[in-house]
């Protein structure tokens, strides 16, 4: 046989596989400028008994990181992370909800669950240093103030996924901070999420800092909405300093989850005024006039302006609602210096649904040291009685 | 003769008898969730979980995306909205990124509620070597979740422990890790697929083997090592018992110190690592209640201390019947005067 007996056809390569991206749904990229309605044309469309809904809310809010913080000066708390300058967001998180939805908060949202209607002791009781989780989080469809971070949002969305499987109209509303976003549960949370279509929205509140990195250290992203796009999800990035602005995308987004149109990733953008908490010196990484300039866009200024501007802001309503905010610091104050009684014995109530062998010998252990205590009258019958 | 005789008369392997489990526990409670990677069209990769996609839809033995803390977070979710899930990490190493979720959020959501939350959780790890797997496919972790409150750690032996804990692991109120020897998913027993099945409770050891000179202590993959060390030391005169703890967590003092008392001397044979393993914790137990009832120190026959060897070399790790007969023969003891 001849090397080339018949002309070789020529080379033609096999085209691969189909594949290309998915092009469809659409746009999900977040807008450049974060959404605003305060002090624009929007403002004019926004219902005014929200707006003033929102006031209250706001100034109530306010007071709360204010007496929160002060307890912790006497000892009352063991930590508090204010949320002062991040208010809008923690209202309008609680308000965008309906009863039946869920709400996953980090530690610095203990105001969204009081906005949601949580007693303000009730929500404290973690950061008192009584027991970690003072309410029954299915009660209030609120889950456990959640310290380690974003470790909260696969929960948000194993339960907004679970809900649907049962044919509710359930969302769940996931919070988390910038810091942490760069948390592997974060991103493991948003891709199933997009993958399951899963009825959650998640709002990361920016507020410039993890404790004292700056966002610029955190994330090279062009915003942390844009994240959104990476896992097939809208973002959506608003003022978070704008009450009226965080509450429409909020309700926007709630309502696209609770249709079956899946998750969001909302991106407030805001500041931390106070410290990360009372054991943190702010002073050592950001400067004066950045945080000034900040407190020239309070949350409460905005929407103080926009309501006076339309007249819908006169001297009774202020006075009414701090009047409110007021009487709730004064009953929280009260509430709060009187000493919790816990119980010993509840160390070994809730470790498993029926106690081990080894647990019932350690209660015993505990039982009879408390027994020789009660001789000496630090434990008294009210332990016992329980 | 029917397909359902024809399968009667074979006898199951402990994956089949693992499947089963999960299928009659999905049939019996809608609330009941399979989910993992590969667990549904592909069946796991161990085929554990075969067929049940098939039989309950998707949407309740998922695959999920390939990311061990999102399985086992999502669960959580799961789990607070009333659900059942059973989570696969397919293999024991794999399991590590999911730690977070299990220790600081599974294994204490019942605690921090004050019982308001329950986490009814079965976390399946195949675990374990002699598999012949690469790196990051033969880990014996169970200290580690022995040594985190709130969790359940159980391991089953035998083809009929596998169904019959695994039911009561799904059945628990509270998260149970479910630590499956992968080396024996292809032991056989005459158990038949269809007949009825017992669940057995969590938390009680047996005595597989009943002997008077001394009590081999042992679970899960090692326990078939400690039956043919006990028939090959009777020729040497030694009459061995033998206790599988099924249960690491709840641990079962009662059995385990009754063997002791009537025979004297211990050893627990297990493959995880030996220092801080679970070996450890069973012999400080043992000797804590048993002093007066000993004739020698509790031993142990553990794994090396070191990352868990390349295959080829696997053999020289675990703990085998030569190695069980050696720490046998060391119960022989006498005080140095």
């Amino acid at each position: 046989m001849t090397v080339q007996e018949r002309p070789g056809a020529a080379y033609r390569p096999t085209p691969p596989p189909a594949w290309k991206p998915r092009t469809d749904p659409a746009p999900l990229l977040p807008d450049p400028e974060p959404y605003r309605v305060l002090g624009t044309d929007a403002a004019a469309g926004a219902d005014p008994q929200l707006l003033l809904r929102l006031y209250a809310e706001l100034v109530r809010g306010r007071r709360y990181n204010a007496q929160a913080t002060a307890l912790t000066k006497q000892g009352r708390l063991a930590v508090y992370p204010s949320s002062t300058g991040q208010e809008a967001c923690e209202v309008a998180a609680a308000l965008a909800l309906e009863e039946r939805d869920w709400l996953f908060p980090s530690y610095r949202d203990t105001l969204a669950a009081v906005a949601r209607g949580l007693d303000p002791v009730q929500a404290l009781t973690l950061l008192r240093g009584d027991w970690h989780t003072g309410y029954d989080p299915r009660e209030h469809r609120i889950a456990p103030l959640c310290t380690p971070l974003a470790t909260q949002l696969p929960h948000a969305v194993g339960l907004a996924h679970a809900a649907r499987l049962k044919g509710d109209d359930v969302v769940a509303l996931a919070m988390v901070g910038d810091g942490g976003t760069s948390e592997g549960d974060f991103h493991e949370a948003l891709n199933f999420a997009a993958v399951w279509q899963a009825p959650v929205v998640f709002l990361v509140q920016n507020n410039g800092f993890a404790i004292s990195v700056p966002l610029a250290k955190q994330t090279a992203a062009p915003s942390l909405a844009h994240k959104a796009v990476g896992y097939g999800m809208p973002g959506r990035l608003v003022d978070g300093n704008d009450a009226a602005a965080v509450h429409e995308v909020l309700t926007e987004a709630v309502g696209r989850a609770r249709r079956g149109g899946g998750p969001t990733l909302v991106e407030a953008v805001t500041y931390r005024i106070d410290a990360h908490t009372n054991a943190d010196d702010a002073t050592r990484y950001r400067g004066d006039s950045e945080v000034e300039a900040w407190r020239e866009h309070d949350p409460i200024r905005l929407l103080e302006k926009e309501l006076t501007g339309r007249g819908l802001l006169d001297e009774d309503t202020v006075k009414a609602a701090g009047d409110a905010a007021e009487a709730m610091a004064a009953k929280l104050r009260e509430r709060m210096n009187a000493d919790p009684v816990l119980d010993p014995m509840d160390l070994f109530a809730h470790v498993y649904a029926e106690q081990t062998g080894q647990l019932r010998e350690q209660a015993a252990q505990l039982r009879a040291e408390l027994d020789a205590e009660s001789g000496e009258g630090t434990h008294g019958a009210e332990g016992d009685a329980r | 003769m029917s397909t359902a005789t024809a399968r009667q008369a074979k006898p199951a392997t402990m994956a089949q008898a693992l499947q089963r489990a999960m299928r009659d526990a999905m049939a019996e409670d809608p609330s009941v969730h399979v989910m993992g990677e590969d667990v549904g069209t592909l069946g796991g990769v161990f085929r554990v979980t075969d067929g049940l996609a098939k039989e309950f839809g998707e949407e309740r033995c998922t695959d999920t995306p390939l990311a061990e803390a999102g399985i086992l977070g999502t669960a959580v979710g799961m789990a607070m909205y009333g659900l059942r899930p059973v989570v696969e990490m397919q293999f024991d190493a794999f399991a590590y990124p999911a730690f977070e979720q299990l220790i600081s959020h599974v294994a204490r959501m019942r605690n921090r509620t004050r019982g308001a939350m329950p986490m009814p959780i079965t976390v399946r790890v195949p675990y374990g070597g002699g598999i012949g797997g690469v790196e990051h496919h033969s880990d014996s972790s169970e200290a580690y979740y022995m040594a985190t409150p709130g969790l359940h750690v159980v391991t089953p032996a035998t083809v009929d422990d596998a169904y019959g804990l695994l039911r009561a692991a799904i059945a628990s109120d509270d998260p149970v890790v479910f630590l499956e020897p992968k080396r024996l998913y292809w032991s056989k027993a005459d158990w038949s697929p269809e007949a009825p099945a017992a669940v057995e409770p969590i938390g009680r050891a047996v005595v597989r083997r009943q002997g008077r000179s001394a009590t081999l202590i042992t679970y899960g993959p090692s326990l078939p090592v400690c039956m043919e060390a006990a028939e090959a030391a009777q020729a040497e005169g030694w009459d061995l018992e033998v206790v599988d703890l099924r249960s690491l967590v709840p641990f079962d003092d009662e059995t385990v110190c009754a063997s002791v008392r009537r025979t004297g001397r211990a050893v627990v044979v297990h493959e995880a690592t030996g220092f801080g393993g679970p070996g450890a914790e069973i012999a400080a137990r043992v000797t804590e209640r048993c002093f007066h009832h000993l004739e020698a120190p509790v031993l142990r026959v553990a794994g090396f201390d070191i990352p868990y060897p390349p295959p080829m070399l696997e053999r020289h790790h675990l703990p085998g019947v030569d190695r069980v007969l050696d720490a046998v023969a060391r119960l022989q003891w006498e005080a140095e005067s």
